[in-house]
């Protein structure tokens, strides 16, 4: 069968000095072993188990240009302000394709016991800090992790000291700028130790409207006993753009996760959050919205395992779906023998606002202890008729009363979001996306 | 006596079904500015069909005949529009939308209506303002007005959040079907006071209801019974004390001889 590793397998035999000379030693110590991963492996298909509608075989088989000689790029850093949260003091850093930009308000105002830099030189700076993290999380086996393993360059590298608790979040900009289809393969490691605290929001955004994207990102994230981490995850590109992020977190105990992924706009998203509760009494929370239109194609899925006692989870997904959208949702909690007292919960509730959408969804569960509160449930439907006709009848017009419909139906989601500043923006967002006006990222001033 | 006024509306052999079932069978229904009429009859008349016909319930299908708000045709309507013409329908069973505040909502019904008859939006102030005079009217908590449209209110508190909307998009006619299912005798007090001061000479007011009881609070100035999707009687107050006494069982008869 034809798998479209082997035009990257090909790139890394032909050019691995070069993708070498542009890293870093210690990114460069696990290619090999990426590499041999993928010799005779193959990317999953459409239909593979845990893939329903996702072929990631697909995603990955269009010719992209790899920046691995690390040309320049310029990213007007300025011009990314736009993404600034109003009456939210952040501190940003910019992620132009690949490559770290800080700003220069973040090399500022980043308080001792905070790092946040490139990975490539966080790489030669600290490589044993850096080694203690990278590849221990996220494991080789899989192909992609493998594939990004074997073509990584740079990233983001963020350290939180023991007990330092970050009084603003951290924001970090991916932009996708490229005037050829390109592929950007990142690394981002979060490194969170004991009782420290942070809060990450991620956007990501494409320029050149039209372009073809692909953003390979792996995130491997520690939090080690008493930390706590929340990462906001917002994706705002283009139609071209297509993401394949897979993040796997380890915690220890007493540690708290807390992920919110939403996609507004995109082409084709692939997520995957992995989570190991590795100590107890840990808390674990993945919350996602995607609303889709036109071709849109949102898929989240999730791995909870739960290997501690006394830990509890929650997730909570939401999808709203147009046109000809499509969406997924699979997740999964593992309660091992090792762990009893266990509470985990899981929902997804679907909206099909056309006859054209489409959602799967897969809920499960594998309970291997007696001791354990879990519930897990799906539910696809249409908007509530009912409650649009006595809207409608109060006098306000269908469409608006769609949109009211279609946004209270992602309150629950979005009010997970513990930042109330980003809370706040998070609903104009979603307002101005279910309202459609919110366009491709370039027409999403903040400053008007 | 009021047979002088302006008719406000007009319904012309109303005949309506949902899915293949006519419910509806020849409606005919005069209601003139200032009047109180009462609709009655048996469960399954299609009363409430009626009212959701006239409000423009997607759900029902009109396959015959006629109605008109003010000369304005209102079948023709999509339901938003009819609300702005000046009809409202308090529901006898109120829906609750978790996630949609009651002051977005109001918010959003007052606004799509003055931008209906080329108005600005109303400033936050001014609405505000006009949200907690109407408020009073009935008696409606600020904690209900704060929370989302209906959820977790008690029976009680929906009708009288209805009549609370009422207050605030002041239509010329209003319809109340079975406003008083579900109410404690205060609740019902409440309600029908709300519904008393609201009266004037211009609107007109349909109540549609099983039992007497509300009529006690509500005084109609006609009183139709509804059977099999007809109006088979229409007669003064007495014809509603007649009804609480002797129930439904002889218009059912002379009815089914026919």
């Amino acid at each position: 069968m034809k798998t479209s590793l082997t035009q990257y397998t090909d790139l890394y035999d032909t050019n691995r000095a070069v993708i070498d000379e542009g890293s870093a030693p210690v990114l460069n110590a696990l290619r090999p072993a990426a590499r041999e991963a993928l010799a005779g492996a193959s990317l999953p298909e459409k239909g593979d188990e845990g893939f329903e509608i996702t072929s990631v075989n697909s995603m990955l088989a269009p010719n992209y240009g790899l920046n691995i000689s690390r040309i320049n790029i310029p990213v007007d850093v300025a011009d990314t302000f736009r993404c600034d949260v109003p009456n939210m003091s952040s501190l940003m850093g910019v992620v132009a394709n690949d490559k770290f930009v800080p700003t220069a308000g973040l090399l500022r105002n980043l308080p001792d016991g905070v790092t946040v830099m490139s990975l490539a030189e966080a790489a030669k700076a600290y490589p044993d800090r850096v080694a203690s993290l990278y590849g221990t999380i996220a494991p080789i086996s899989n192909p992609v992790v493998a594939l990004d393993t074997m073509l990584v360059q740079d990233g983001v590298y963020i350290r939180v000291e023991a007990g330092v608790k970050l009084d603003r979040p951290l924001q970090i900009v991916n932009v996708l700028q490229s005037s050829v289809p390109l592929m950007a393969v990142r690394r981002i490691l979060i490194d969170v130790d004991r009782d420290a605290d942070l809060r990450l929001l991620l956007c990501d955004h494409s320029r050149n409207v039209g372009m073809d994207y692909l953003a390979l990102q792996v995130t491997e994230a520690s939090l080690a006993p008493g930390a706590r981490l929340e990462i906001y995850d917002l994706e705002e590109s283009t139609a071209t753009t297509n993401r394949l992020s897979l993040t796997y977190v380890r915690q220890q105990e007493r540690s708290a996760f807390l992920a919110n992924t939403t996609t507004l706009l995109n082409g084709t998203t692939r997520n995957r959050y992995n989570v190991d509760i590795l100590g107890e009494r840990c808390s674990t929370g993945l919350y996602g919205m995607a609303i889709g239109s036109a071709k849109q194609h949102v898929d989240n899925s999730t791995v909870i395992n739960h290997r501690a006692p006394r830990s509890v989870s929650n997730q909570l997904y939401r999808y709203v779906l147009d046109d000809d959208a499509r969406g997924a949702f699979e997740g999964l909690i593992e309660v091992f023998p090792d762990a009893p007292f266990t509470e985990a919960f899981q929902t997804n509730n679907n909206i099909l606002a056309s006859t054209g959408a489409q959602m799967h969804a897969k809920p499960q569960l594998i309970i291997n202890n007696d001791d354990v509160k879990c519930s897990h449930g799906a539910t696809t439907g249409q908007l509530n008729r009912e409650a649009l006709f006595y809207m409608r009848s109060r006098g306000i017009p269908e469409a608006e009363a769609r949109t009211m419909l279609m946004q209270a139906f992602m309150v629950d989601v979005i009010n997970t979001v513990s930042v109330e500043a980003l809370r706040d923006r998070l609903r104009h967002l979603v307002e101005k996306r279910f309202d459609g006006t919110l366009g491709a990222c370039e027409t999403c001033r903040l400053h008007q | 006596m009021q047979s002088q006024s302006e008719i406000l509306l007009d319904v012309r052999n109303l005949h309506a079904r949902i899915g293949e079932k006519e419910i509806l069978k020849g409606i005919n229904l005069t209601v003139r500015r200032g009047e109180v009429h009462a609709i009655m009859g048996p469960n399954g008349s299609g009363k409430s069909t009626f009212s959701s016909v006239l409000a423009g319930n997607p759900a029902f299908t009109v396959t015959e005949g006629t109605a008109t708000l003010h000369g304005v045709d209102l079948l023709s309507l999509p339901p938003e529009d009819r609300s702005h013409e000046g009809l409202f329908l308090s529901f006898q069973y109120p829906v609750e939308i978790p996630g949609v505040s009651m002051v977005n909502f109001m918010r959003a019904a007052v606004n799509a209506k003055r931008k209906y008859f080329n108005e600005p939006p109303m400033s936050a102030t001014d609405f505000l303002k006009m949200m907690r005079q109407k408020r009073a009217v009935v008696e409606l908590d600020n904690k209900l007005a704060s929370r989302s449209v209906n959820e977790g209110f008690s029976g009680g508190e929906k009708k009288r959040n209805e009549i609370f909307q009422m207050a605030v998009l002041e239509p010329q006619l209003s319809i109340l079907d079975e406003t008083d299912s579900g109410l404690d005798i205060d609740a019902l007090r409440i309600v029908s006071q709300g519904v008393n001061t609201l009266k004037t000479a211009d609107n007109a007011t349909i109540v549609i209801t099983h039992y007497q009881r509300l009529l006690d609070y509500i005084k109609p100035d006609f009183v139709h019974v509804l059977y099999k999707g007809r109006i088979v009687m229409t007669g003064g107050p007495e014809l509603a004390l007649e009804l609480e006494q002797r129930g439904y069982d002889w218009i059912k008869e002379e009815n089914d001889a026919k």
